[in-house]
């Protein structure tokens, strides 16, 4: 070794760099070489990253854009907005507004049948103002039959083009983007002089919502804990062998179908059900007795706690597992009683798993569907059941959108949370 | 655990009291799957035990609820979509998170953290929103309601699963062996596929598992983006609960309950060879 280091003497060119033996120099060699492994490395990125923005990331956001997307109002009606932009808003508009919602209108009867714009703009308008759809089809029926005076001809058509309150509306959407799904959304509405307040009682149902679905969650995440911690201490001090063997009872939950764990608790809770069978079989209630214990919260809080466990468990196992005895027979034999042992020296020592379990389970609950949506009954439904309902059924997608935004901003925060509580990579399964 | 000899009559009280609280809550855990498989082969259609079934009267048991689902053509569809959509997303997820994970374990890699952020945001965000955003971009772009739909969105909801297993098992991986294939005069191909992939194996097929069994469970995509032709095992078991419940769900959810006992068990026999592959210490 000693005689090829001493007979190996280096290519250098004239200044003295080191050169490779194809005669470039060694330093930008090197960088070369170390630009082709960067590029090999994202080019094997590359694909998912593609799949993924393409068909995941770009879709939420297409979603997320619907929230203030507002283009309705300002396609179908660009002369109407023309002359109401010096209306103040607080009696009718004047004659042109009329003859000029007229123009509009009959400009759009002209054009082909999935070009137009009235459908989508009495869709939109009814979002803010019920029977605005009725009004603009009831409309748009005879309108090219209309002569002026055109305020009194709209009038005759329907009652609502008499109402301030529409104008007002079609004034205020008529600008490419709003914030009126994040004001519905929080259960907020604007007055007559354009103010943002709250809305009258009986039509508060978001903000509630959200604190449903927070207080659920948290009362999810509160039983996980209290059922998780002993069992995940008690498989910590088994020698291995048992452990793995138990393992199986939180595994297995973990590993079964969400939607067989989902129909067991229906069979176990309903009215007809095995438990309140067995309760009444064994003369604890009278047959009139049976207790509800499903289609409402009760059934949601089991049946989620049951179904996330193994999150709260894993995390918290894999913590203890890693605590050494020792340390509670130190605080033992120095005196300290068996709890205050516990107190003192083992459970701050789980407090990462804690945190780890805690956040996982919280931010599965607060955007869970399918169970509170099968289980929960009305007083049991989450945020997302109502984000799905607005999907499907009512069809105010933009709403859904602002309470979708609303809600995955929520659980990215809490993930970031986590992330500096345990870091991702720690996520394991199984 | 053998008691202590020092325990006093209070700590021996608190030593069961804590086991026997343990145990209750591993029934819990268990007892709501398992109390299922009897009740499927109950000859009534109630969810519930008859008289004949407690007296273990064989009269109270039969296989009418198993003969309802092999005969059903809707179930055998669901169960063929699920296979189909759950295989070619898994292999599409697979495929493209392996080469994903390979490539963040890098050293090289630029912009790790950013990258890991995305590849891995199908698994945090909320399904809800996943499956409202993938509606409305489908139907956009004509795949809602086609198999390719399915497919592509289950795809994506399992890479995350693939990519952290893999890159876990690259974590463990000795980086010298592929140079010393290379030094040995094999190319980057043959190196891949004769000593990175037989050590990367086992996380790679615990990875495609993973996939596997979120597209097999999934159902809240396929609520928005599939349509009736596309309809899975856990779609069907969700009209089943919501319009005509009836026994036959319980019969489906056995077969499900044996599955994934099945595939518990190669998940953790994969574990224990991934350890001992790696050199690390079975516990």
């Amino acid at each position: 070794m000693a005689d090829a280091t001493m007979q190996y003497s280096p290519d250098t060119d004239s200044r003295g760099r080191l050169l490779t033996s194809d005669g470039t120099p060694l330093r930008r060699a090197l960088e070369r070489a170390n630009r082709r492994r960067k590029l090999t490395a994202l080019a094997l990125v590359a694909p998912l990253l593609f799949f993924i923005l393409t068909f995941f990331a770009f879709p939420i956001a297409q979603m997320m854009w619907r929230s203030v997307d507002n283009p309705q109002v300002v396609n179908a009606l660009p002369r109407t907005l023309e002359v109401l932009r010096d209306w103040d808003g607080r009696d009718l508009p004047p004659e042109e507004a009329y003859a000029a919602l007229h123009a509009d209108m009959v400009a759009d009867l002209q054009l082909d049948r999935r070009e137009r714009n009235i459908g989508p703009l009495g869709i939109r308008l009814n979002y803010e103002l019920s029977a605005a759809r009725s009004a603009i089809s009831r409309t748009t029926r005879n309108v090219e039959d209309f002569e002026a005076p055109y305020s009194e001809a709209f009038m005759n058509a329907h009652r609502l083009w008499g109402d301030v309150e529409l104008w007002r509306i079609i004034k205020r959407e008529g600008r490419p983007l709003t914030l009126s799904y994040y004001v519905a959304a929080l259960d907020r509405e604007y007055d007559e002089d354009g103010n943002i307040v709250k809305r009258p009682d009986n039509r508060q149902i978001y903000v509630n919502l959200f604190g449903r679905t927070l207080a659920l969650s948290l009362a999810i995440t509160a039983m996980t804990f209290l059922l998780g911690f002993p069992i995940a201490y008690y498989l910590s001090i088994l020698p291995m062998r048992y452990a793995n063997l138990l393992m199986i009872a939180v595994l297995l939950p973990f590993w079964t179908s969400l939607l067989v764990r989902t129909s067991a608790w229906i069979v176990l809770l309903q009215q007809q059900g095995v438990i309140n069978n067995a309760l009444v079989g064994i003369g604890l209630i009278n047959d009139d007795g049976r207790f509800s214990l499903i289609y409402n919260q009760t059934g949601t809080i089991i049946a989620m706690t049951h179904i996330l466990l193994p999150f709260m468990v894993l995390p918290l196992y894999s913590v203890m597992r890693t605590i050494p005895p020792s340390y509670m027979r130190a605080a033992k034999s120095l005196g300290a009683t068996p709890s205050t042992a516990f107190r003192r020296v083992y459970f701050p020592q789980t407090l990462p798993g804690i945190g780890a379990g805690g956040v996982l389970v919280f931010i599965i609950s607060i955007g869970y569907y399918i169970t509170p949506a099968l289980v929960g009954g009305q007083s049991g439904r989450m945020i997302s059941n109502e984000i799905a309902r607005h999907i499907q059924q009512s069809l105010n997608w933009g709403l859904a959108a602002a309470l979708g935004s609303m809600l995955l901003v929520g659980v990215l925060v809490l993930y970031w949370l986590y992330n500096r509580l345990v870091g991702a990579d720690s996520l394991k399964f199984g | 655990m053998s008691m202590p000899a020092y325990y006093t009559t209070k700590d021996k009280i608190w030593h069961y009291a804590f086991r026997v609280i343990c145990f209750a809550i591993f029934f819990f855990l268990l007892a709501p799957i398992l109390i299922m498989i009897p009740l499927s082969f109950n000859a009534q259609p109630f969810f519930t035990f008859t008289r004949e079934m407690l007296t273990l009267n064989p009269e109270g048991y039969s296989l009418r609820w198993y003969r309802d689902f092999l005969e059903s053509d809707s179930w055998m569809r669901s169960i063929r979509n699920s296979f189909v959509i759950g295989i070619a997303a898994t292999i599409v997820s697979t495929t493209l998170g392996t080469l994903a994970a390979l490539g963040l374990s890098r050293s090289e890699m630029p912009a790790k953290g950013l990258i890991m952020g995305i590849l891995i945001s199908p698994m945090i965000v909320p399904l809800i929103i996943s499956a409202a955003g993938m509606f409305f971009f489908f139907s956009s772009i004509n795949i809602a309601q086609t198999y390719l739909g399915v497919v592509l969105a289950h795809a994506a909801l399992g890479t995350p699963f693939v990519v952290i297993t893999v890159t876990a098992t690259l974590v463990g991986f000795d980086q010298s062996l592929t140079r010393a294939a290379a030094n040995l005069g094999a190319s980057p191909t043959r190196t891949f596929f004769k000593i990175t992939m037989p050590l990367i194996l086992p996380g790679v097929i615990s990875g495609a598992l993973f996939a596997f069994i979120t597209s097999f469970d999934e159902i809240v995509v396929v609520l928005f983006v599939a349509g009736v032709e596309q309809r899975t095992i856990p779609r069907e078991m969700w009209s089943g609960i919501r319009e005509d419940i009836s026994p036959t769900i319980l019969a489906v959810a056995t077969i499900l309950v044996l599955i994934s006992i099945a595939l518990l068990t190669v998940v953790e026999l994969l574990r224990r060879r991934g350890e001992r592959l790696r050199g690390l210490t079975p516990q």
